[in-house]
Order: C-alpha cells, then structure tokens, then sequence
C-alpha cells in the first residue's frame, strides 16, 4: 500500500484547489504556506475577467472549505526545511515560523490589533497602506488568526510593550511560541508556489519610483478594490486626485531579451479588465492601453476587449512607449511613443508623439516566487530558463517535473491565469492519485 | 409533538458585534419573544466555551431549537450545526441570524439602530425556527465505473488518468481509430516530434490497458439517470450496447473550420487551410518557396467573435517547419495580432523571426487579396507601417482558421443536460473556479470540446477531469442536499414551469398517484430555489425555506411595525 499523504506546497489558488481536490480523493493533505493565510495573489486582486466577479468572492469560499476539510491540515507561516527520499517515500522537514500567537485561542477578534502602536508598510496592500505589528494580513484570512511580525513588533526588537497581550481577552498571546520542525512521511509533493510581480524600477525609462503618479498592476488592483486602502477610491499617490485618464502599459519587462523574454500572460486581460473597472467607478474616465500584441486567448476574452472598447471607452494604441516623463506642474506623467498604425489622414511617416494622462499603469512582468530557485534546490529540480519549474514532457504530463513523484501547477510552472491554474491544480491532483493508487505498479509500464 | 422550546445565543464576538451592538439589550429583547425557553451571550459563541454551551443548554433546557446570534453563516453555520447534532438534535434546527454583518458592521456608525436592527432579526429568527424540521441528508451509491465520449488526446488521458486508479472505464470513439484530430497533424509543437512517434504509444497503452474498454465506430445514443447511476446506451454497428457509469467526461474535441467562401478557398488548389498544409507534408510534398500564411481566417469577425487561441500557434510552428527546410523560402504571416502566450510560444516567435520569417500585420477592415488566375500567386496586402499596398508572392497560400464547435453538440448537450455557449462549445459551470465541471453534477468536459486548446492543455484538462469523477466514484457515495425543493403533487398543475427553470435537470413531469405532476429527484436537486419562485400553484416548497417558514418570518417583521403583538 502506497504512502497516502500528500504535501502541497503554496497556497494560492492552485494549492488550494489542489488540496480540496487531493482530499475529496481521500488523501491526507498538508498545505505548507510562507505566508500568514492562504489566498494567495487572487486574494489581492479586486474583480477577475472576463467576467468580473468579484476575486475575493469567488475565493474565499474555497479558503474554507479547503481549510475546514478533515483531510486538509494547514501549515500557514511554514516553509519546506528539507526533503529527502524519493517517490512514495519522501521524508518532509517543515519549519513551522513562530506567530506568538496561540491558534487554539485567537478568535481574530483584532482587539489587539487595534490598540498596537506599531505601523509597518502592508504588504498585502503592496505597500500602499499600513498594517499593525500584530496583524490579520487581510479581513477574510484564513486561518483568522493573527501573527505578530517579529520584526516589527516593538517588545520583540526593543523589549518594551507587550499592548496586545494586555488586551486579548482570549489569552491569546504568547511571546515564548519557539519554531516548530515537523517531520512529514508523504508519497508525493506538489508545487503550486506561484509568482512575483517584476519591478519595473529596473526599465528606469519609464520613470517607476520616480515619477509619482506611475503605478504597478498590481498597485492599481488595491486601489480600485472596496477592501484596499482607499476603500476603491482610484485617488492617484500624488494628491489623492480621480484621474480623468489612465495610461496602460504592456509587457514592460515581458516579451524583452534584456529582462524577461517570455510573455507574461494575464496583462493584456487584466489592464482591459482595469480600464473597465475606472470606468465602471468613474464614468467619464478615459484609458488607453498600450499593448504590442493583445493577447486575449480564453474563452470569452475576445468578448471583453470588444466591451472595453465599445461600452467602456477604452483606447487600444498598439505601440510599445520609449519613455514617461512628467509635468513638473500638474505632476501628470506623459507617454512617449512610436505612431506605428499608418492613418490615412497623416503623413505616411511614423511620427514620435505624446499622450499626457493622470495616472500610468505598469502592467510588470511576473515572475517565479523569489524563494522558488532555493526550493528548487532542496528538491533536486530542474527550472526552465526564465526560471519557472521545468515540466520535461509538456504534451503528455504537463504538470510532472523532472523529479519522479514531485508535481507543478500554476504560475510556478509558468504564466497562466485562474481557469488555467485551476484546471492544472485539478491535474496535478489526478496525478498524484494515479501514482499512489497503483496497487499493481506494474500497470504503469504496461 | 413536544412543545417547541427555542434557544437563543447572542455573540458579542469580541468588539466585532458587542462594540456596536447593545448584546445585553438583544439578550433581554430575545427572553421576551415567544416559546424562548432559554437566551445567553457569549464573548465568542464559535470558541470551545460557546460550542459546550449550546450543548449544555440544550440538555438542560430541553432545547429542540437553537438560534445563534452572530457572524456569518458563510463560516460558521456549519459549527453550530455540528454543536447541535452533537447534542442530539437535528442539525436542521438550527437557524442563523447574522449581527454582524448585517447590523454591526453596516451601522457601526448607528449604535441604537443597528441594536434595534439585531432585535427585530432575532425576532424573525425565533419565529421562523419555531416552523423548522428535521431534514434527513439523502445518500445513494456510486456504480464504479466511467464513461468517456471521445477518443482523441483528451479523451485518451482522461480514461488513462481514471484507469490508473483503478477504475474501470469506458471509452466510446466514433471513428474507427483513436487520436482523434491530430492523427492529421504533421509534427507537434513544442517539441517538434513527428505525430505518430507519441500519438502511437498512448493509443497502445489505452487499447491494452485493462480497466479500459473501447468501444470503436461507436457513438452515445442515449443517457438517463444522474451522478453515480448513469445508464448509457452505445450504438455500434446497429447494436445497441447498455452501460452503466457513475461519472460521464466529454471529450469530443471539435474541428477545423473550412473557410468556404473566404480568400478563395476551395475556388484556387494551392489556398489550403493550416490542417490540409500539415496532411500535404506528411505525405512528402515538395517544400514550396513562397509561403503567405493569412490568420485570423474565420475567427474575431462580428459573425465568429471567438480567438482560436493556438492556430498563431500552428502558423508559427509551420513558418519555422518551412523555414528550417527551405531558409531561402520566402515565408510572410499576416496576422491581426500574434497569441505567442507564456514561455515556449513566445520562444518560438522570436526563434521564427530569426530564421527570418515575416510577421506583416493587417487590418481586418482592409484584408489580404489573395490575386491570380486558376491559381493563387500573389497576396496583396496594406502594410501599416510603410502605409501603403504591397504585393508578396505566392506559390502557397495558408489560411490559419480556427477550431468550432462540432455539429453534433447540441445533441449531446440535450442528453447529457449540460448547457452550450455562445459559440457552440461546452459551457462549463463556472469559467474561473469550475473550469471543467459542470453544474449538472457526475459530467464533466475537456480538451477541445470546452474551447479550442492545444495538446498540453488539452491533457491538463483530461487529467483534472480524471480527478473530478474520480472523486464520487473513490468514495464510492453521493450525498446530497437535504435542502431540495419538493412538490406537492395534490396542489401541482403540471404547466412544467419548474422543469424549465432547474439549472440541474433535478425536476420532470412523471406520472404519479395524482396523475401527471412534478417530481423532483433530490440527488440532483442543489436547493437552488428556482423552481419555488416559478411555480405559480404554490406546489413547490423548498424545505428550510418553505412558505409557512418564511411567511413567519415576514409576519413577525411586521407586526411591530403594525403595532401588532405577538402570538
Ligand atoms: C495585477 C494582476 C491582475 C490579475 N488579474 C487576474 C484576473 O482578473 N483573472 C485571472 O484569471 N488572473 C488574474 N491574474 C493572474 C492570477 O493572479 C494568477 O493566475 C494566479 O494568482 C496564479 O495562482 P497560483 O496559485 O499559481 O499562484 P499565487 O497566487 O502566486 O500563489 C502562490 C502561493 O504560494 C506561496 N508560496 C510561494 N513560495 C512558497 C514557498 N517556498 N513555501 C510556501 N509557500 C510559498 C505564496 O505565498 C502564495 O500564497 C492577475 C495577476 C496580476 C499580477
Ligand atoms: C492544424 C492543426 C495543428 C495543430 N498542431 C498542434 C501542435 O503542434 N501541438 C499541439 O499541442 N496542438 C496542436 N493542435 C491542437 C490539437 O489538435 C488539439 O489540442 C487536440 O486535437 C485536442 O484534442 P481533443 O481530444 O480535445 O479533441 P479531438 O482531437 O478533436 O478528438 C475528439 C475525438 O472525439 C471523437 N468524437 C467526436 N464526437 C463524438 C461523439 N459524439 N461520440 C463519440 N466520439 C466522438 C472524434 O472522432 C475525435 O476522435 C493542432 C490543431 C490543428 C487544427
Ligand atoms: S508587543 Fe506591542 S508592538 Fe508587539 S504586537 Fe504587541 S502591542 Fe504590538
Ligand atoms: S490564435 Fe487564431 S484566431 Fe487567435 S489571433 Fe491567432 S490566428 Fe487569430
């Protein structure tokens, strides 16, 4: 009989769609989570295309079922120390970080939360709000618990405070929670751990961390969410001013040899998204996306361009900017670019022109998660060369890697967006069950 | 019947509730309400504290109704449930009512109203608890065994992907041969092998697999029953073969579209669509020398709004194929915009232009002419960026066209009682979340058949659809709701209202002992409610929500605003 457990490792929603999955089969699952709460990046963005439910909707219900499973037992602000053995038979090391916080006891009330004096930039805001040293990472996280961030939190780095353990009613707090090392026997392991957004500070030609009012997709998904910090008030960083229009700017560090050569997938479809969504909020607000190629393959996405055009006023310029600068004055950026689209109307000649707008969007690259090579390591795995997790025969077992028993789903195996992670995360899953359910094993060579 | 003795639990949740709303005054408000035997408040209802004391009350107050006072239900309905059954009583007697969310949180800035709001909600709670009743969850078995209709790389996987666990599987193929549409494809894109190398040795694996049964030259005539019992008729031959499945995964693909009537087709030999140019060579034609490739063909046009999503794919994949035999061959695609989504394609984009490949982009308002007499041999094209007409040589010309839907969907949609798309494809139950499932429980779909798909995705799909109805026949049970509508058969005029509206196929008119009426099959009733709001006789009641339930509810709103008193 073949080891049935299963570690997944990263929580967004592959590993969880993984996990239920995995467990409604009758596997034992451990989701190994880095950060606070699953969720992952679908729980940062605010609708989804191309139909725009709304993302925390449509997730959370999958966070707790996932985590309310028999067969599920969460791992949240753990990582994979090690891993030894082969398939069937893998020896996991979990490192379990400390929260100093008792799970049994927290009920998430945020009492605690409340009355701490700390304030660090939040990163699930991507930087754009603040949270407290002790902290719920977002209103619908699962488990809602709270974790103290050791390195913000003021008796932990000073001595001195200890606020939240006077206010917890539930006795909640616990400054003495060591790491905790768990020693997992599993028969297979599956990655789901997702990506990063590039820093575009890096294209310095289009002026990121410079020029203000030049913000991230990812930036923008927060403030144009109800739950972010401008409670979805799109007020632009300079002066908290509604822009009248917004520029979109594509592939800035995909589809580039000198930064990532690959295309990143989502960004044609979520800038579009993007648009809709100001002008959904503002009705005379104007977008304009500048795109290369627009690259709107699934099921419904031809659909949604053509609504953001025709319903929603959206611009497609097709023309790839040389540079952003900024008026000085009204602290508008202003977008450089190539006419590429002859018009009968002009001169025959590509003309360089300009666009001033309010607000520039960066739609970045994105990238495999920052940790992903060490992880890679500890595994023994092969990544391709923009450093996704290697799949050797894409045709026929798009989700095995090069290590037999080890599988990947989702943005860690490459680009792709939520139908697409889903449905690999459905994948990995069969996968698994096929390699652990073979009481004859020899049926696999057959 | 005993008499009805209702709990009720008021949770402060912390300051999430208590900080707005006056718990102790809703406390006091609830003893007061009618057949109330028993009210507390909790700091936290859902902590171990909170559970124990519904299980004590219960016991010692002889509770046989409980209402809690709190959160949400989205979390925390099925905790308090569990804490009911835990003592004994039916978790079905249980009801939620949310202060949170509906007082505290959207009044914070309103003590007294959202205290006022909390007190009238209890109030509608307790009177609709006082009317609940048991429900009892309905289970049926699973018959261990699948279908899979189609036996192209999709359908292939997905009987593999099942077989490996060790169920039994049956694979229906109409064609004499099993492949599917890529038995005509050249060689496959990424890794450039010829078809046959990798096609040949899955096909082998299914034919000899053990759990697999193939039925060949075979189609589905007809599917009754529901998740776990399916009976399946299969023609082959003019014999008809009866099956029975727990689970049904579609798998029929779709085809090539046939530009009739676009760019010269089918009027001029040497214009070929990208599946007839990939036959041509697998044959071992000479390699022409001057190559348009025209995409788009058919597709993102008014009539056929859709994306083909990999034939940039396939133009790519065949520009470089030319290319890499013939480096002199002029080789240009004209494209609207080029689908080189993720790492690989993108890859090979870049590795066409190097082997210098022409991507020329056109306006669909302005098309290609495709010029010549007898035979293409030249296309015309406005080039954007020079802004003016160019003439490309042509020796071939290929048209990339997309995949649609096969004619048959509808056929099998009505069978199966799953629903099409716009564009004639399988409509999946949810686009992001339930990509391959859908709502009708037991049928799932991949490859193709939900959208046009290249083979990766197509074997992703086949292998999560593997997943999907492995899950019902591993566990060997289906349980189903125990909320489900139910028709009273003396009040029902059998206008089939209801059959109509079921988003599940759960309802049909049958004979029964009050003749002709609506039966609703509760293992495939979800509790969706549909079927209650469209019945014009008042014969379809929801349980948990049926009218004297919810009339109740509406009552005790009502009578202090009236000025009414209670019962
Ligand atoms: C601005 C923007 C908008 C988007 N909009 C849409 C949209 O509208 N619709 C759509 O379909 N897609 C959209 N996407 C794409 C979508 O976000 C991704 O497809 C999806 O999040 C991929 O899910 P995942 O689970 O693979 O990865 P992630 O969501 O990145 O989840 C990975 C998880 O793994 C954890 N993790 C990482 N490394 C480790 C480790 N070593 N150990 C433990 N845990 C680890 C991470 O903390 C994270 O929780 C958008 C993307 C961006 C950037
Ligand atoms: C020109 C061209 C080139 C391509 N090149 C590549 C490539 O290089 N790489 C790549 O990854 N992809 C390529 N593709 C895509 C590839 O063909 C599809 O991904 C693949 O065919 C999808 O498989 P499927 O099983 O979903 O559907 P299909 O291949 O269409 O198989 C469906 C099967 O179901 C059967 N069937 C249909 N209806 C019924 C019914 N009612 N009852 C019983 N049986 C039924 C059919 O006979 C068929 O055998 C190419 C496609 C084209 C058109
Ligand atoms: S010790 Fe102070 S800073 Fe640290 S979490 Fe508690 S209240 Fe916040
Ligand atoms: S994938 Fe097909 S339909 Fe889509 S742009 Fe390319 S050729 Fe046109």
């Amino acid at each position: 009989m073949s080891n049935r457990s299963v570690v997944v490792v990263g929580g967004g929603i592959a590993g969880i769609q993984a996990s239920i999955d995995l467990a409604n089969m009758g596997f034992r699952v451990y989701l190994v989570e880095q950060t606070p709460s699953i969720g992952g990046r679908m729980a940062q963005l605010d609708k989804t295309f191309p139909t725009n439910d709304c993302s925390m909707c449509i997730l959370a219900p999958k966070m707790i079922e996932c985590a309310g499973h028999e067969n599920v037992e969460l791992l949240t602000y753990s990582e994979l120390a090690e891993v030894r053995g082969t398939e069937d038979d893998f020896k996991v090391t979990v490192r379990r970080k400390p929260r100093y916080v008792d799970l049994t006891r927290c009920t998430g009330c945020g009492d605690c939360t409340e009355k701490c004096p700390r304030r660090v930039p939040d990163e699930f805001n991507v930087g754009l709000g603040k949270r407290k040293a002790i902290y719920l990472p977002f209103p619908q996280a699962v488990p809602r618990k709270v974790t103290i961030d050791e390195e913000a939190c003021l008796y932990l780095t000073k001595g001195r405070c200890r606020v939240c353990e006077e206010v917890c009613q539930a006795g909640a707090i616990d400054f003495e929670q060591q790491e905790e090392i768990l020693e997992l026997e599993v028969g297979a392991l599956l990655l789901a751990t997702g990506f990063d957004p590039f820093d575009p500070a890096s294209l310095e030609e289009y002026g990121y961390g410079k020029i203000e009012n030049v913000i991230t997709g990812l930036e923008y998904e927060r403030l144009i969410c109800a739950s972010g910090p401008t409670g979805g008030h799109l007020e632009r960083p300079s002066d908290g001013k509604v822009p009248g229009a917004v520029a979109f700017i594509q592939c800035v560090g995909s589809r580039d040899v000198n930064y990532k050569p690959y295309c990143s997938s989502v960004c044609c479809m979520h800038a579009t998204k993007e648009a809709i969504l100001a002008n959904e909020h503002y009705p005379d607000l104007k977008s304009f996306i500048f795109y290369t190629d627009m690259r709107a393959v699934g099921k419904q996405f031809q659909e949604y361009i053509i609504r953001a055009r025709d319903e929603y006023d959206v611009s497609y310029v097709r023309s790839r900017p040389g540079k952003i600068t900024v008026d000085e004055e009204t602290s508008n950026p202003i977008v450089w670019y190539d006419e590429t689209v002859y018009s009968e109307a002009g001169d025959p000649v590509r003309r360089v022109t300009s666009l001033e707008v309010d607000l520039v969007v960066l739609c970045q690259a994105l990238v495999p998660h920052t940790d992903h090579q060490e992880m890679a390591q500890k595994l023994g795995l092969e990544l391709d060369e923009s450093g996704f997790i290697a799949i050797e025969d894409r045709l026929f077992h798009p989700v095995d890697t090069s290590v037999a028993g080890v599988f990947a789903c989702g943005f860690c195996q490459g680009p792709q967006d939520i139908p697409d992670s889903v449905i690999q995360a459905s994948a990995a899953a069969a996968r698994v069950a096929e390699i652990l359910s073979l009481e004859d094993r020899e049926l696999e060579h057959a | 019947m005993p008499k009805t003795r209702v709990g009720v639990f008021v949770c402060h949740c912390g300051n999430n509730i208590g900080g707005v709303v006056r718990v102790p005054e809703v406390v006091e408000y609830a003893r007061t309400l009618p057949n109330v035997a028993c009210v507390e408040d909790n700091l936290y209802t859902c902590s171990e504290e909170g559970l124990s004391s519904i299980r004590e009350q219960i016991a010692e107050h002889g509770l046989n109704r409980v209402v809690v006072a709190s959160c949400t239900p989205r979390t925390h309905e099925p905790l308090f449930r569990e804490a009911c059954e835990q003592a004994g009583l039916n978790k079905y007697l249980f009801e939620f009512v949310n202060i949170r969310e509906h007082c505290s949180w959207v009044h914070m800035h309103d003590p007294a109203m959202a205290t006022q709001k909390a007190k009238e909600l209890v109030r509608m709670g307790v009177a609709k608890a006082r009317f609940l009743e048991p429900q009892e969850e309905f289970e049926s078995s699973v018959f261990p065994a699948a279908l899979v209709i189609g036996g192209g790389v999709a359908g292939m996987t997905a009987a593999l992907g099942l077989a490996n666990q060790g169920i039994q599987v049956h694979l229906v193929e109409r064609d004499q041969e099993l492949g599917g549409l890529i038995r005509e494809v050249r060689t496959l894109f990424p890794a450039g092998q010829a078809t046959e190398e990798v096609l040949q040795p899955l096909a082998e694996q299914v034919r000899n697999h053990r759990q697999i049964t193939v039925h060949l030259g075979s189609e589905v005539e007809d599917v009754g029953g529901f998740i776990g019992d399916f009976d399946v008729a299969v023609k082959a031959d003019g014999q008809v073969n009866n099956l029975k499945v727990g689970a049904v995964i579609v798998a029929t693909g779709a085809e090539e579209l046939k530009p009739t009537g676009l760019y010269r087709y089918s009027e001029l030999g040497n214009v070929v669509t990208q599946l007839e140019f990939e036959e041509r060579f697998k044959r071992g034609a000479d390699v022409p020398r001057d190559v348009v490739i025209i995409n788009c063909v058919g597709a993102r046009i008014p009539e056929r709004t859709y994306c083909g999503r990999f034939c940039c794919t396939t133009a790519i994949k065949n520009a470089i194929w030319i290319k890499e035999r013939e480096p002199e061959a002029s080789v240009f695609v004209l494209h609207r915009d080029v689908m080189a989504y993720g790492v690989q394609i993108e890859e090979s984009y870049r590795r066409a232009m190097e082997l210098g490949v022409r991507f020329l982009r056109y306006d669909p308002e302005n098309p290609p002419q495709i010029l010549g007499d007898g035979r293409a041999e030249a296309v015309r094209v406005q080039h954007q960026l020079m802004g003016k007409e160019i003439v490309l040589p042509a020796e071939l010309v290929v048209l990339t066209t997309p995949l649609v839907a096969r004619d048959d969907n509808p056929r099998l949609s009505k069978m199966l009682k799953v629903p099409l798309g716009g564009e004639g494809f399988f409509l999946e139950a949810h686009l992001k979340l339930r990509p391959i499932e859908f709502s009708t429980d037991g049928v799932y779909v991949c490859g193709s058949a939900r959208y046009p798909a290249n083979i990766p995705e197509s074997v992703s799909q086949a292998y999560a659809s593997a997943a999907k109805a492995s899950i019902p026949i591993r566990e060997g049970v289906v349980r189903a709701e125990a909320i489900t509508a139910l028709c009273d058969e003396r009040t029902c005029s059998a206008c089939g209202n209801c059959v109509e509206v079921c988003p599940f196929g759960a309802v049909e008119l049958q004979e029964g002992r009050f003749g002709r009426t609506a039966q609703v099959n509760p293992a495939q009733c979800k509790g969706c409610g549909c079927c209650v709001a469209a019945c014009p006789s008042g014969a379809m009641q929801q349980s948990g929500f049926n009218d004297r339930q919810l009339l109740s509810m509406i009552g005790a709103l009502a009578e202090e605003m009236t000025g009414g008193v209670g019962e």
